[in-house]
């Protein structure tokens, strides 16, 4: 198979910014509101997440031939829920302050759409380098969109970074960025999760209204310039049959 | 006798209200934004989660049991998450044998259930947080019929939002949020409900 250049890079980056998970296919919500309270609790939960991404599309990507169309679904999602285990016994081993902050929602990872969605959509179609490589760009977009909430979340309702609370190899430090007294806890409930997820999106709504809007009257000025090219074209050649 | 009732009653009101899934438990978020449009449809939804989360709550209570005494309670989400997908398959097989309207009504929801988090939210968290039988349905009914009435709510809302006269970046999703947000401090009210009550 012949490729074009580049496209390896391009499969890779298009998870992050063009095709985003979470902010442009608003897929795998749920996670995105309930584990942002703290940046190192979306970290965790994004490494997570990547991590039984990238394993079932490999899987998936390996026995594309060999499952076959009707048993498609149970087939991926006993996949992704034995990956999902894998991942869950790992952290309660290895990271037990992040498994407890998590708790319900490293199980629920089986559940999130992303994940389904890749293998239905791209691992079951493709090559496993591509999709190895499609995983990773997805999982790092949708671990960069919540990381993106945990901060607007953190700093608004805390007023401060804290680090070393979750991954405790890391020596705890606290960096106060609002003065004391002027956060808002707001943002730190659920209600507060809901907002800033609504800002995010109107930001980006708004970007993109606002090159529509530029692409539009560039469109529109070109064809007045050719209009009046055309126009001048047409008395020039007026003027020389007079 | 009257104490466990009163328990009961009360478990289910509080996972009903004040430990809303949609709103603070941020179970079902997917479905809570996807199906909301029409107030007909959230309806089925909202239905239609509530059966299939009663009843895999009863099928996966025993089953944990099973697996314990069998030394292999690890295997529990996979073990749920098959039970969630196969009696969703099996409830839309037996609506559309035995009455074809409802299955019109509820059946383009059905598939959508396996992927809903609430379900496999509350199976998982009863397992995880070892509770009895009675609590498990406790917490199950009060979900269920909690998200039921979140998302009729908001769909109610909804329907209006498409005629007002919202700024062009907010249309759509990001005034849907909002008006969650707004739902969400407003649930946040009933916090204080059962203080004054002693058990």
């Amino acid at each position: 198979m012949k490729r074009e250049k580049g496209f390896t890079k391009r499969n890779f980056l298009k998870g992050i910014l063009a095709e985003n998970p979470l902010f442009v296919s608003i897929l795998g919500t749920c996670p995105a509101l309930a584990t942002t309270k703290t940046v190192e609790a979306a970290i965790g939960m994004g490494i997570l997440f990547t991590i039984v991404l990238v394993c079932s599309s490999i899987l998936v990507s390996l026995l594309r031939k060999i499952i076959s169309e009707e048993i498609r679904t149970p087939a991926y999602i006993v996949i992704i829920a034995t990956f999902v285990t894998i991942v869950k016994m790992f952290t309660n081993a290895f990271l037990p302050e992040l498994y407890l902050t998590l708790g319900v929602f490293i199980s629920l990872i089986v559940v999130n759409c992303i994940v389904l969605g890749r293998a239905e959509a791209y691992a079951s179609k493709n090559t496993v380098f591509d999709s190895l490589i499609d995983a990773l760009g997805m999982g790092l977009g949708y671990t960069l969109a919540i990381i993106t909430m945990a901060v607007f979340r953190e700093i608004l309702g805390t007023g401060a970074f804290s680090f070393g609370k979750i991954f405790t190899f890391i020596p705890y430090f606290k960096l106060q960025i609002i003065p004391k007294g002027y956060e808002i806890s707001l943002f730190q409930n659920p209600a507060g999760a809901f907002i800033v997820f609504a800002l995010i999106l109107a930001v980006i709504a708004f970007i993109k209204n606002r090159k529509a809007e530029l692409k539009s009257n560039l469109e529109k000025q070109e064809k007045i310039r050719k209009q009046q090219e055309a126009k001048m074209a047409a008395e020039s050649s007026g003027g020389e049959s007079k | 006798m009257m104490k466990i009732l009163v328990t009961f009653v009360l478990a289910i009101i509080s996972s009903m209200l004040i430990d809303n899934v949609v709103l603070s438990r941020f179970y079902g978020i997917c479905p809570f934004l996807g199906v909301s449009k029409k107030v007909k449809s959230s309806l089925g939804m909202g239905l239609a989660v509530v059966f299939v989360i009663m009843l895999a709550t009863l099928i996966c209570w025993p089953l944990y049991q099973l697996l314990q005494l069998a030394g292999i309670a690890f295997m529990d989400t996979v073990a749920y998450i098959l039970v969630i997908a196969s009696l969703v398959q099996l409830v839309g097989l037996f609506i559309k044998k035995y009455s074809p309207t409802l299955y019109k009504n509820l059946g383009i929801y059905l598939p959508l259930i396996t992927t809903n988090c609430a379900v496999l939210g509350v199976v998982q968290s009863n397992t995880d947080q070892a509770l009895t039988f009675l609590d498990s349905i406790a917490n199950a009914l009060g979900t269920s019929i909690g998200f039921l009435i979140v998302i009729v709510l908001f769909s109610c809302i909804r329907v209006r939002l498409e005629s007002a006269n919202t700024p062009k970046a907010f249309k759509g999703l990001p005034i849907a949020l909002i008006v969650a947000a707004i739902m969400a401090l407003a649930f946040m009210g009933l916090q204080g409900l059962f203080s004054g009550i002693n058990l």
